[in-house]
């Protein structure tokens, strides 16, 4: 049954309504699989009896003719997501055994599709860190190897553990969340394919929340097409969101395929930064020559803001974190460690609960946002936010979409940056940026390094039009026909 | 700008989280190297510019002011550390 789970999830699907295999056997297959890739660390939780209980209730409707989109797909869930009944953690000891008594709107809509649970993945502790290795789990180690060498290498992160999975075939897909770069660095440090939704699209509710106002939910497949068919079963309006756009959802896999002639695509000059290895802009000339030859248009554009943006970030997204993990005062859930009076028990609590990457940045939120520094610090990042968003609506007056780099590198070594906050956080330097705006950016595999690691392009399209990004993201991929796989050793 | 340690003492009390004092320096030489990379942000002119509080202009949606949800209260309660008679368990908050 090894093959199973070496199938696309739209192959998974068609193969189920042929009633070549049933759910049960493909949620056996992947049970089966994740259990032998321990060594990865990209579950914190695996639910096999809830998957197979969801497994033979999904054939049972699919005999009835009621299938949904997703009927019988297995599939793996961020644990940033809250599931009901299903332990939730954010990757934070804070949280302790936090079992939701409900369930995030973007896992109901999957499952009221018909989808799987196969459990809980690994992630970087509140969605903050780009290498999984703050997470209170320990990293996820990727499935991709230098060739020849057996050095741990890093998933990326904060959704390292759905990359991982995705990559090692553990799923047939995942969800994930993007705040500065979140599913489109390790979707392209895994060679796998990661969207980040516009700002709205998916509900948040039931997720937890790291920095509410860049915070957004999105999938991470192997191919477009599976990206576009979860992305639609994810996304929709939900009252209980107060961002949540009313918008109906378009089918975003009828894009994919689709021609892209004529359509304009920008090259944002400012993106091609000092010290990126020479095999990343090669690949964005190839990619831009891979467009030009499907017959787009390619203009070169400037979003002059765009070095301001990683600085910004880290005023706004720490204080918006500042204030949201408020929340996890040892009261009403997660961890209590007593002390001697009601705030000496918070400050104890809070202690013990979070990492050092999250204190870090709820320390650097409280001073942002503390008298006297407001003004110098939070509201200039709300001006210089307002620029780069402002670059942006420039740029699109006269392109469709743009073209640039997922991340300024390859995957790199478990241990290498992890002792230098700004090393690490210049990984989000070209996917920060989309989060600021609010727009919608996708990672598609287009490449590898001369050590066989894949490489990924982003492309960044108007708020709303994740249609056209579908369609140009499937003409990148045919160009690059991407087929490397990480060799097995799990 | 340089955070000392007497700084972050203060801001960690503000955020509720105890920071032992042999950590006090270590991260205000972190934090510091952080703020300092962030002053770039004093390059760009940003005289005029409206403060961006939201990644998508909408106006926030209103609804009938009803009760949606609760009666509840095994479920509000089935994660606290510490209940008793339905009710949650917490440290003296007057003195």
């Amino acid at each position: 049954m090894g093959e199973l789970t070496s199938l696309t999830l739209k192959a998974a699907l068609d193969g189920l309504a042929a009633k070549q295999f049933s759910a049960a056997e493909l949620t056996q297959a992947h049970v089966e699989a994740v259990e032998a890739a321990r060594a990865l660390n990209a579950y914190v939780l695996e639910t096999p009896e809830k998957a197979l209980a969801m497994a033979r209730a999904s054939d049972e409707r699919r005999a009835k003719g009621a299938a949904g989109p997703l009927e019988g797909a297995p599939l793996g869930v961020k644990d940033l997501f809250c599931t009901e009944g299903v332990r939730s953690t954010a990757g934070s000891k804070i949280l302790g055994d936090f079992q939701p008594t409900y369930e995030s709107t973007v896992t109901a809509n999957l499952w009221r599709d018909g989808a799987v649970m196969l459990g809980k993945l690994n992630m970087d502790e509140f969605a903050m860190g780009s290498s999984n290795e703050t997470s209170a789990f320990g990293p996820v180690v990727s499935p991709w190897r230098t060739q020849g060498g057996n050095a741990k290498l890093t998933p990326g992160g904060s959704s390292g553990g759905s990359a991982a999975a995705v990559a090692a075939e553990l799923c047939l897909g995942a969800t994930a969340t993007d705040t500065g770069g979140s599913i489109r660095q390790p979707a392209a440090f895994t060679g796998t394919v990661g969207v980040k939704p516009t700002y709205g699209r998916c509900s948040r509710w039931g997720i937890v929340a790291f920095a509410s106002s860049l915070d957004q939910a999105g999938p991470i497949a192997r191919n477009v097409e599976d990206a576009a068919i979860l992305l639609k079963s994810m996304a929709g309006h939900d009252p209980k969101d107060s961002t949540s756009l009313p918008v109906e959802t378009p089918d975003f896999p009828a894009f994919v395929g689709r021609s892209v002639k004529g359509l304009k695509v920008g090259v944002p000059r400012e993106y091609r930064v000092e010290g990126m290895p020479v095999e990343i802009d090669r690949l964005w000339e190839q990619g831009v020559a891979w467009l030009k030859a499907a017959g787009c248009e390619i203009v070169e554009v400037s979003l002059p803001h765009t070095k301001y943006a990683l600085p910004a970030y880290y005023i706004v997204a720490p204080a918006e974190a500042s204030s949201n993990l408020a929340r996890y005062d040892g009261m009403r859930y997660g961890l209590r460690v007593e002390g001697g009076n009601l705030t000496e028990t918070y400050e104890a609590t809070r202690a013990a609960g979070f990492g050092a990457e999250v204190k870090r940045r709820i320390l650097i939120g409280a001073y942002v946002l503390s008298a006297g520094y407001y003004d110098a610090y939070y509201l200039k990042a709300l001006k210089v936010r307002r620029r780069i968003a402002d670059d942006f609506d420039q740029a699109f007056q006269n392109v469709d979409a743009l073209l640039t780099p997922t991340a300024p590198s390859a995957a790199f070594s478990l241990g290498e940056k992890s002792d230098d906050p700004v090393a690490m956080y210049l990984n989000d330097i070209f996917t920060v940026t989309v989060n600021l705006a609010g727009l919608p950016g996708i990672s598609v595999p287009a490449g590898t390094d001369a050590a066989g690691l894949p490489l990924g392009l982003q492309l960044i399209g108007r708020a709303l039009d994740e249609g056209t990004l579908f369609s140009l993201a499937g003409a990148l991929e045919q160009a690059a026909d991407f087929r490397a796989k990480p060799e097995k050793w799990w | 700008m340089a955070i000392d340690a007497a700084t972050v003492r203060k801001v960690a009390r503000l955020a509720r989280i105890a920071e032992p004092q042999d950590r006090l320096e270590p991260l205000a030489s972190e934090l510091s190297g952080i703020l300092n990379w962030i002053e770039q942000l004093n390059e760009v002119d940003t005289e005029g510019v409206e403060p961006m509080t939201t990644a998508i202009a909408m106006p926030l949606p209103m609804r009938e002011d009803e009760v949606t949800d609760g009666g509840d209260p095994a479920r509000v309660l089935a994660n606290a550390p510490k209940t008793k008679d339905g009710f949650f368990v917490v440290p003296k908050v007057v003195e």
